[in-house]
């Protein structure tokens, strides 16, 4: 029956989907906290904050410390480099992947920070990612900077020693 | 920190779901690239317009298609001062249900209108497709419905 009505566009052929894409449009704000995190990544350093009654330097910071409760107003620059503290080697595809597999996806503890973060390791096999290993960021070139974990385009070994199981083992 | 340091940015999260016509509303949509509408035979002999896959009645198969409109009457409307970013239109337009010449039910569509003052229950409206090398078969191929006869 379709096909008799169809004959005006016979060769397009009958409509037999539709699209309907479900959307919803933000304006997404980071906060006042998170934003200076990003303006550091747009300069090319990782900025976190310490907690004023515990001492943590937390990198994101959200803005306040979730111990204590209490803001978080002491900005503190940390290290380029880290400790890997766990990892993990994503050997399967999905759809929207955008990292060729096999690739190591990794929590690094900034030096001065106490919590991890993640982050992508390359310049090393797969086989050869460890627990302690200590890691470098690579940034994008100086003009691709932008207020954006982008800026961040891995992290690679460096040539130090592992760390001490003892200096991260309670950031596991 | 200043205010306008604070960063904002748009995001969008979309999931991009095709969905799968049937043959029925499929024929419609088809009908609409084509420039046309169709609706199907109800059990009560009503033209369902759009068509459903299933008499609401009887729930059994519905009848056979039948070409109806382009013109029709409109049986409720709704006029909207302040477009949103997602209507279909930019400018004051009315939402109305109308009932297509032929039809037993009203269909929900834009209307094209200079003013409210314009419309009414019971006035007479004629669809405008938009040019036959834009259309894809959706609702929006329809670029609106306007007054008959009327300047708009």
């Amino acid at each position: 029956m379709a096909d008799e009505l169809t004959t005006d566009a016979a060769d397009l052929g009958p409509v037999t989907t539709l699209a309907t894409p479900i959307r919803l449009d933000f304006d997404f704000t980071p906060g006042v906290a998170q934003s200076r995190f990003l303006r550091g990544l747009e300069q090319g350093k990782f900025m976190g904050q310490r907690c004023p009654s515990c001492n943590q330097v937390y990198v994101p910071s959200r803005g306040s410390c979730p111990t204590d409760g209490v803001p978080t107003t002491e900005d503190v620059l940390l290290a380029n480099v880290g400790t890997v503290t766990t990892y993990c080697v994503v050997n399967v595809p999905f759809a929207g992947q955008s990292i060729e597999i096999p690739y190591i996806c990794a929590q690094v503890l900034l030096d001065g920070a106490n919590v991890s973060f993640m982050g992508l390791i390359q310049e090393i096999p797969t086989d050869q990612i460890r627990m302690g290993m200590r890691v470098e960021a690579v940034w994008v070139d100086e003009s691709d900077l932008t207020p954006s974990l982008a800026s961040v385009r891995y992290f690679r070994p460096t040539d130090e020693p592992d760390a001490d199981y003892d200096t991260y083992k309670e950031y596991l | 920190m200043a205010d306008s340091e604070v960063l904002h940015a748009e995001h969008r999260l979309e999931y991009p779901y095709s969905r799968s016509t049937g043959p029925i509303i499929g024929a419609f949509l088809t009908g609409l690239r084509d420039g046309k509408f169709f609706g199907a035979t109800g059990s009560d002999g009503k033209i369902i317009v759009p068509p459903t896959e299933y008499d609401p009645i009887t729930s059994d198969d519905v009848g056979e298609l039948v070409e109806v409109g382009p013109g029709g009457v409109i049986e409720s409307w709704a006029w909207v001062s302040n477009p949103l970013r997602k209507h279909p239109r930019t400018t004051p337009f009315a939402w109305a249900l109308i009932r297509l010449d032929g039809a037993g039910t009203a269909m929900m569509h834009a209307v094209d209108a200079a003013s409210p003052d314009d419309l009414a229950t019971g006035t007479r409206v004629t669809a405008k497709f938009r040019p036959a090398a834009e259309r894809i078969g959706s609702m929006s191929d329809i670029e609106a419905f306007v007054v008959e006869g009327g300047a708009a």
